[in-house]
């Protein structure tokens, strides 16, 4: 779609697309009613799924163990019940900051915590979340959504099941209907012919005369850690959803022929954490992007084999916060990336980027 | 004056149109209950739209008691009724209608907050009942005191006009009115206001009379035709 490629997308979008994390799920006590108790279940979740989507392959594992009731699924991780409108890869990006493998859930089959979830009745509790999703998307990149709301019912329903069966392809060629392309892809393309990230500069504003802006749909989740904790390894897990601040915000990207780099729109996002003096990291040599690369499971190592060290230290921060780690797809991204390339590759289907941030505080923050 | 031209506005332009809507509020409808501006919490580092931080939150209404729905499913009462009664200076103002429906251990409460959205760049309306002894009340309940008109939109589109969603500032399930669609009936309604004439755009200070003009209707609120009125000379 966005790289004129093929009908298969980038190979960025296919590892995407194709991301899935082991599960074991365990049936919560309080509804184990059979001795011995179930085992764990054993599953593949796809990242850019859902987790109540799993439930028709979860339940045969423990539903000769249920006590008698009505079934309201839901999740948990370490006693938070898991929100699941966020998609399963983000859930896993915030809430694990050392990757664990295979993930430990907690699957309850009553007692749906209303007070913290939205309901969840039915696949299309999850499918019209979803279309919500888009439609917002749409409406942060085109000024409207008349192209979701005026999607045909057998797109409409091909897209969706695209993204449940983890098609790629069915999406692309489905989605493309929908007009939602962000910032054209200059950059991607011009990367891809030229190395040089600095023959792309002034130069070409004045060439072109053009000066393009978009806006791209973004849900940062901030998730805060201790100043004392020096390995995210050790990084407490989150209680309650209250120590998680997140927001959807557009971002708006000046391409006034200078790049606008991951690194830039963190900077509107979180102006707080980056000084005047850190701005000047920008231009930081000319760092290769390449598309697909992923490493998977090593999101949080170093990034040294990279070869490029200094996004780590990069930030100064204003009140001794500093920004630890920012993880989309399970990747670390260079924060020198063109944001354009980060947006159109490592998106969710629901056409938002979904961006992860650890921040290290030096005192707890009091909400 | 700053005028909405597109039927969206900027969040400080919601701060300003906010301030303005509960202060005519105040003014018209001085017997009812009251809204207010509730500060967001202050979430570390993320960037606000404003200059001061003390103008990103929502606009607030609590406690509120529907007026009772006659039997064509529309309300007799024109306005928002005041829940508390205890006050004796206020009593005069209030319907016996709704004296009496609260004294009623069923009467059911509605919260109603106005949060700007950043992406749709309008406000939108999240609410949530309860019964008297603070149970929450579903959506099939809820349908029970919305006009006909709402309960037959709410059949034909079901998960495009109230679904239940996270409130953005409060993070726990509120019913929510779908957003999409409010910049362009903000936009046929700019075209109808004689005060906005020569498609100037709708004044931001009217903006939210306007809104919730619309947006009342759906539990069949009406607001009072003088605050409709109001010049842009206030």
């Amino acid at each position: 779609m966005v790289m004129g490629d093929k009908g298969g997308g980038t190979e960025a979008q296919q590892y995407v697309w194709g991301g899935a994390i082991p599960l074991q799920i365990h049936l919560h006590d309080s509804e184990v009613t059979t001795l011995p108790p179930p085992p764990p279940a054993l599953i593949l979740a796809p990242r850019i799924g859902y987790l109540p989507l799993l439930v028709p392959q979860i339940k045969p594992f423990f539903s000769s163990s249920l006590p008698p009731g009505v079934d309201t699924v839901w999740f948990e991780y370490k006693g938070l019940p898991l929100k699941w409108y966020i998609p399963t890869g983000v859930l896993f990006d915030l809430l694990c900051a050392e990757p664990e493998r295979p993930w430990n859930l907690t699957i309850h089959f009553r007692g749906y915590p209303g007070n913290i979830l939205t309901p969840c009745e039915s696949e299309d509790s999850i499918k019209w979340s979803f279309i919500n999703a888009l439609k917002e998307a749409a409406y942060i990149i085109n000024g409207n959504c008349k192209n979701i709301m005026n999607m045909s019912q057998p797109d409409q329903a091909e897209l969706w099941r695209s993204v449940l069966n983890g098609q790629l392809e069915v999406y692309l060629r489905v989605s493309s209907k929908l007009k939602l392309d962000i910032v054209g892809d200059d950059f991607s393309l011009k990367l891809n012919s030229s190395t040089s990230k600095s023959n792309q500069g002034v130069n070409d504003l004045d060439a072109t005369g053009t000066t393009r802006t978009g806006r791209v749909p973004v849900r940062l989740y901030i998730r805060t850690i201790d100043e004392d904790t020096d390995d995210l390894e050790d990084a407490p897990a989150i209680g309650s959803w209250e120590k998680v601040s997140y927001i959807n915000r557009p971002v708006e990207v000046h391409s006034e022929g200078k790049c606008f780099t991951l690194n830039d729109a963190l900077k509107v996002l979180l102006p707080e954490l980056f000084t005047e003096a850190s701005s000047t990291n920008a231009h930081t040599s000319g760092a290769e992007v390449e598309g697909g690369q992923r490493s998977d499971g090593d999101s949080s190592r170093s990034p040294g084999e990279t070869g490029a060290a200094s996004n780590e230290h990069s930030q100064l921060p204003s009140d001794g916060a500093e920004i630890k780690l920012v993880r989309i797809q399970g990747i670390k991204p260079q924060l020198e990336i063109p944001f354009s390339w980060v947006v159109n590759n490592l998106m969710n289907p629901d056409h938002y980027l979904h961006i992860c941030v650890y921040v290290k505080v030096l005192e707890p923050i009091t909400i | 004056m700053v005028v909405s031209r597109d039927g969206t506005l900027s969040s400080t332009e919601f701060y300003v149109a906010a301030s303005a809507f509960s202060e005519q509020w105040r003014k018209f409808n001085s017997a009812l209950r009251q809204w207010s501006w509730v500060p967001s919490p202050k979430r570390p580092w993320i960037s606000h739209n404003q200059v001061n931080y003390m103008e990103e939150g929502y606009l607030s209404v609590e406690n509120v008691i529907l007026p009772e729905l006659n039997e064509e499913g529309h309300r007799d009462g024109d306005l928002i009724e005041k829940e508390e009664c205890g006050c004796a200076e206020e009593d005069e103002f209030i319907d016996a209608a709704v004296l009496i429906q609260n004294d009623d251990a069923g009467a059911r409460q509605y919260d109603f907050h106005v949060v700007y959205s950043a992406c749709y760049r309008v406000p939108v309306l999240y609410f949530r009942a309860y019964c008297s002894d603070g149970q929450p009340l579903l959506l099939d309940d809820i349908k029970k005191d919305l006009p006909l008109n709402s309960v037959e939109q709410l059949t034909r589109s079901r998960w495009l006009f109230i679904t239940q969603e996270e409130h953005p500032q409060l993070n726990r399930p509120w019913y929510t009115l779908h957003p999409c669609g409010t910049s362009e009936w903000m936009k046929l309604l700019q075209h109808n206001d004689d005060s906005a004439a020569q498609g100037e755009g709708i004044p931001v200070d009217k903006y939210l009379i306007s809104w919730f003009s619309v947006v009342g209707q759906v539990f069949g609120l009406r607001i009072p035709l003088e605050m409709l009125n109001l010049g842009g000379t206030q």
